[in-house]
């Protein structure tokens, strides 16, 4: 019977540690802690993984120090907090860090019934197979019958279970926990083909203990805009998260990089100038310091400098900008003028 | 003190002075606090949620699930519900923990009374069975059996061929599915009754053994019934069953029942675990029966095995049962150490992916936590019932 109570004091202190917590002026929360908790994957090359001293890198983890230096002024000024695809949400919706940035899929069912808001893009990503060259297999059509390694409380996961249905074939479903596992999974033949965002499945391919001997299938089965995550109802700190990264797609549009910051401040453009917080108030209405983009592009650089620093053709994962490219180049990343 | 003579009895105390009134008022006013305040953080909870946008209540349990799962008991497939992906979940839980209890106590009984064999051999063997499972952690020992035990065997097209009708490869065991055709239940029937007569047979042999010393031999009659019966039923119907083969067919083998290796993995591992803490249990509670116990039934004439059976272990059983129940309600929660290796259990496939996909965490962390208390309680009283049964009675 003290087992039973136990039980339920317990449960019910889990509840409480959800419900208890205040709606919250996050971006005061930042500025008192002096540091941005931010939360990221476990470890996928390009978008968030750690080194061997800690130190994080990747275009999600960009993401989050250019909060960190638009707000606090510090790019350095972020704790990272690793978590699987499972634990994402939870840890948001209880306060556990202030923003997500941990390649996560806008839907509509996150975004309108998990308490959450999507603030923006920071990469157009699709799914895909990568299966062993050996079984001859180049389309995923002829994929019925397979053993799929798949990462749990995925978008992938009812993807493919949706992809396998409309082309009337069959799966197994070997779900695992993180990435790592799941190219585990794949190297142990497990499964026969892992299937995640394609970005990813260049990342997985160079942890594999054989890179070549696995190829990605050409079909891309849906749509990942992967974007940074914010609580809802705290509409100051969504607009500080969702302008930064509209800041940095901006600066790259009109030719503002981490190398010319300095000589920009004299520009006259009128954009430039916005941008840069030489004229007008963008950062006091956002809450900010005027000049917040001088921060942010001096240490982290536009979004195209993200992009090529952590996933670009000269990095190990090697991404084209592909639709990642802004708009007047052929892609298709619009921001919203700063004005 | 003066006395009148009349004997000094107390009166009824006023309700307010009585214990026992007291008693049952304070518990009351203790349960009555603590079902308000429960009730005041769930209402607090959910209305909290709500103001943040979050969607709350049961509903979802209505909505389709849209993922795979790879193992299911019932019925299942993507375009079912949330619901259904529960029932999924716990009848998965349910298998492993049952199978592991069963495999647990047999394994556990033999090691424990193995343990105290007069053979050294035999002796030393269950001490370094016992030594060894206890003392590595669960969680590593799934891991082995998972990685360096199955993960080694060969892939679907090597797999090991077992008379071109069981396969045993990375992806689990394949065996032969047996088909029932309408006629079938005739041999279930028979299995029902193979049983129901050996259950009547054994009490109406161990009664008349207490009133007149003879033996009655049961255990080959019984299993002559339990294996007979059904057999019969099936010549009686004309062999109303079909074999599904499995076959290799692309990437993997079709048709047959697969054990996946997941299962395998968890089953051997919570197993072998908690056999070694039952060994433990078995062994103190053999040594805790007096050793006059067994001289005297030698002494009588009974020889060594039926002293163990009929003498020891029944009395044994009283300090056995006991601890024997948390090890029976460990593996249970043990069991869901799952999630490790990606065994669809209950934590898996609802607490993992059904709380992931809507979001709704704490109906889902409730609903989860009622399951394995539920489960909890509903041993603990069948071990209850059973040691009730086997208790000493004072004659
Ligand atoms: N974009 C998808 C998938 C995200 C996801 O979790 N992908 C896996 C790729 S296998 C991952 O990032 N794993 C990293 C980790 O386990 O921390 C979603 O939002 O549901």
């Amino acid at each position: 019977m003290k087992k039973t109570i136990m039980t339920v004091g317990l449960a019910t202190a889990g509840l409480v540690a959800l419900g208890g917590q205040a709606q919250a002026a996050t971006l005061d929360d930042v500025r008192d802690a002096g540091q941005l908790r931010c939360g990221v994957s476990t470890g996928l090359p390009g978008f968030s993984q750690p080194d061997s001293d800690g130190n994080w890198t990747g275009i999600d983890v960009d993401t989050c120090r250019a909060v960190a230096a638009a707000v606090l002024g510090d790019a350095e000024a972020v704790e990272f907090v690793p978590l699987t695809a499972a634990e994402r949400f939870t840890a948001l919706q209880s306060g556990e860090i202030d923003m997500l940035s941990r390649n996560t899929t806008w839907t509509t069912t996150r975004d309108a019934s998990l308490g959450l808001n999507f603030t923006g893009t920071n990469y157009y990503d699709g799914q895909g197979f990568l299966i062993d060259e050996a079984l001859g297999i180049d389309s995923a059509e002829q994929l019925d019958g397979a053993a799929v390694c798949v990462q749990a409380g995925t978008t992938t996961e009812l993807n493919l279970a949706d992809y396998f249905r409309a082309n009337d074939m069959e799966f197994e479903a070997v779900v695992v926990d993180s990435s790592e596992a799941s190219a585990q999974a794949f190297d142990n033949n497990r499964c026969d083909v892992l299937t995640s965002d394609t970005s990813q499945l260049a990342a997985l391919r160079t942890q594999l203990s054989d890179p070549d001997g696995a190829v990605i299938l050409p079909e891309v089965i849906s749509k990942e805009p992967l974007g940074p995550v914010v609580r809802q109802g705290d509409d100051e700190w969504f607009n500080v998260v969702k302008w930064v990264l509209f800041g940095q797609i901006n600066a790259e549009e009109y030719g503002i990089s981490s190398a010319n910051v300095d000589e920009m401040l004299e520009s006259d453009n009128p954009n430039v100038a916005r941008i840069l917080g030489t004229e007008g108030n963008m950062g006091e209405i956002l809450g900010l310091d005027d000049d917040f983009m001088v921060d942010v592009l001096t240490q982290i650089g536009n979004y195209g400098e993200m992009f090529e620093r952590n996933v670009g053709p000269n990095t190990p994962i090697g991404l084209s900008r592909g639709v990642n490219e802004l708009w007047t180049e052929g892609g298709i990343l619009y921001a919203p003028p700063f004005r | 003190m003066e006395s009148d003579g009349t004997p000094l009895r107390p009166g009824r105390p006023k309700p307010w002075n009585d214990p026992r009134v007291r008693a049952v008022v304070f518990q009351i006013i203790a349960a009555l606090t603590v079902a308000w305040v429960g009730w005041t953080l769930f209402q607090n909870t959910i209305s909290n949620m709500e103001s943040r946008g979050i969607s709350t209540g049961f509903g979802f349990l209505n909505s389709t699930a849209g993922f795979g799962i790879i193992m299911s008991l019932i019925e299942y497939d993507e375009t079912m519900t949330y619901g259904r992906t529960f029932l999924v979940g716990l009848a998965n839980t349910v298998l492993v923990s049952g199978l592991g209890i069963l495999l647990a106590t047999v394994v556990g009984f033999v090691m424990g009374v193995a343990r105290l064999s007069s053979n050294w051999l035999v002796r030393k063997v269950a001490l370094a069975y016992i030594e060894i499972f206890r003392n590595i952690p669960l969680l590593l020992q799934i891991f082995f059996w998972y990685f360096a035990v199955l993960g080694t065997l060969p892939g679907p097209r090597q797999a090991v061929n077992v008379g071109d009708v069981a396969f045993l490869s990375n992806r689990g065991i394949v065996l032969p599915k047996p088909i029932f055709e309408p006629g079938a239940w005739l041999i279930g029937a028979g299995l029902a009754a193979g049983l129901v007569v050996t259950f009547f047979m054994a009490r109406w042999a161990r009664r008349r053994q207490a009133a007149t010393g003879e033996i009655f031999p049961v255990l080959p009659i019984g299993t002559v019934l339990i294996l007979g019966l059904p057999l019969l039923g099936y010549l009686i119907q004309g062999g109303p069953v079909s074999w599904d083969i499995p076959a290799l067919g692309g990437f993997n083998f079709r048709g047959g029942i697969t054990a996946i290796p997941e299962l395998g993995a968890l089953l051997l591992a919570l197993t072998l675990y908690t056999a070694s803490f039952i060994a433990e249990i078995v062994r103190s509670g053999i040594e805790s029966v007096s050793k006059g116990q067994t001289e005297a039934a030698l002494a009588l004439g009974l020889p060594p095995r039926r002293v163990l059976r009929l003498i020891i272990i029944p009395q044994a059983m009283r300090v056995i049962i006991p601890p024997l129940t948390s090890q029976y309600l460990n593996l249970t929660k043990n069991s869901s150490l799952a999630v490790a290796i990606g065994y669809p259990d209950l934590v898996n496939v609802f607490m993992g992916t059904t709380l992931n996909q809507t979001g709704q965490a704490v109906e889902i962390v409730a609903m989860t936590m009622a399951v394995y208390l539920s489960i909890s309680l509903f041993i603990s009283l069948l071990m209850n019932l059973y040691n009730r049964a086997v208790a000493l009675k004072e004659r």
